[in-house]
């Protein structure tokens, strides 16, 4: 007998969860079955417009990734290993932290304007506090040791952040990566609902305005399909790589 | 030649470390003894380069190794990066014969967690040596191993010593260490600590 994969398996349950409630509910108006999207889901990837506001919102959530990642991690590491800077920045990141991300979305809309770079704003200033506080927290249990090591054999700064800290900041970088992305664009799709002409956001405001239930799910699971992807393309494979050493 | 001159640490208000002065010629090894706590760990940071924060001088060689307590490797890396990435000017050639030379022949490409401890301390070894050090610091380097083990260490960090003809500082609180190591042996003792010639 063959094993099936567990990820494959635990799909289908959640399949099958869906098919139960919609068979019970038995009106396709509140809750669709899986097939009845079928249909539907081709029409809107042929006429192009799935494809167009699933890329919209892609690239939306691409730079709000990169730009809050970085910001995060720089300010997480400096916060980390300079304990008069985190004395200081410690309170704002608490505010921060606890802004409602619907409050920063509209503030930046009222201050920044209806446009793209509000948009990008306001999701990465509510992404920014999470990613800095799991990489302080990293920053704060880097070795001594190998700091000493580094020092004593004047190891150049580049070679240092490769082979010393990155490798140790890992397994943070990667939980801020993955809780990342989810929250990320959670918020994308709420800055598009309120305020972008374009997106799944946008299509989701526009289905839920005519009570469309079945376009509604249509758009929410087709970022999910593609966030599978990533998660299992390129995310896991990564971690195996970075984490080869573990299991030598 | 590596020249010693501090004149005072303090942690906090507490003076740890009196004048201490010497000198490390090429080739020669100094064995510094004394109680634990007296602040040997103190004045070998001092020496290597890795505490600035005190009174006087210190004039090193550029080219400085250590070995540590522990072995401090890189987990991640494999043994022979763990010496390349140490040394930019270290071919992977030469780093292999060094690997070879601590009896770490054909472990090469494996993890620092797949080998023993005894072969984590030679490669920490080999790592300190396959730079061609000037000045080469030793803090405890055989605490906390078995006799045997201690023993292979020694004979092997003396022929490497012999060698290469680094200047050494050896810091341990074992005589016999001391006697078999050092050319010349001091001892740390008072508070604060300053050094005399010792056994």
């Amino acid at each position: 007998m063959t094993r099936l994969p567990a990820p494959a398996v635990s799909l289908a349950g959640l399949l099958g969860l869906w098919t139960a409630a919609a068979l019970a509910a038995a009106d396709p108006q509140i809750l669709p079955p899986p097939w009845a999207l079928i249909g539907p889901a081709r029409a809107e990837i042929a006429s192009g417009r799935l494809p167009f506001h699933l890329g919209h919102t892609l690239w939306r959530v691409a730079w709000a990734f990169v730009l809050a990642m970085v910001l995060g991690t720089v300010l997480g590491y400096a916060m980390g290993r300079c304990r008069r800077l985190d004395r200081w920045l410690d309170p704002w990141l608490v505010v921060f932290l606890n802004l409602p991300a619907l409050v920063l979305i509209v503030l930046c809309y009222l201050w920044i304007g209806l446009n793209e770079t509000a948009a990008i704003t306001a999701v990465v200033l509510n992404k920014v506090p999470n990613v800095t506080t799991v990489i302080r927290e990293g920053a704060r249990s880097l070795s001594g040791d190998l700091d000493d090591l580094a020092a004593v054999f004047h190891m150049p700064p580049g070679r240092r952040v490769r082979h010393v800290i990155l490798p140790q900041l890992g397994p943070y970088l990667s939980a801020a990566a993955r809780s990342g992305v989810a929250v990320i664009w959670k918020i994308v799709l709420v800055v598009e609902f309120l305020g972008r002409s374009n997106g799944i956001g946008f299509q989701i405001h526009l289905y839920f305005q005519l009570f469309d239930v079945t376009r509604v799910l249509i758009y929410a699971l087709s970022f999910v399909a593609v966030m599978l992807a990533v998660e299992w393309a390129l995310l896991q494979p990564w971690e195996r790589l970075a984490g080869r050493w573990r299991r030598a | 030649m590596i020249e010693v001159a501090v004149t005072a640490k303090h942690f906090g208000s507490q003076q740890v470390l009196g004048p201490i002065s010497f000198r490390i010629a090429p080739g020669e090894t100094l064995a510094v003894t004394g109680p634990s706590g007296i602040g040997k760990t103190t004045l070998l940071r001092i020496v290597a380069g890795l505490d600035r924060r005190f009174e006087g001088r210190v004039d090193r060689p550029s080219r400085v190794a250590m070995v540590f307590q522990e072995p401090v490797l890189l987990p991640w890396r494999s043994a022979l990066a763990n010496l390349t990435l140490m040394h930019p000017g270290l071919t992977a050639g030469a780093a292999g014969e060094m690997l070879a030379e601590v009896g770490l022949a054909g472990k090469a490409d494996h993890f620092p967690g797949q080998l023993s401890l005894g072969q984590q301390r030679r490669l920490a070894l080999a790592r300190a040596f396959a730079g061609q050090p000037e000045l080469l610091v030793l803090d405890e380097p055989f605490v906390s191993l078995d006799a045997a083990l201690a023993e292979t260490m020694l004979a092997l960090t003396e022929a490497l010593i012999a060698r290469l003809r680094p200047a050494v500082l050896l810091v341990t609180h074992s005589p016999a260490e001391a006697a078999r190591l050092g050319d010349r042996r001091m001892r740390l003792s008072g508070s604060p600590a300053r050094l005399e010639p010792g056994t």
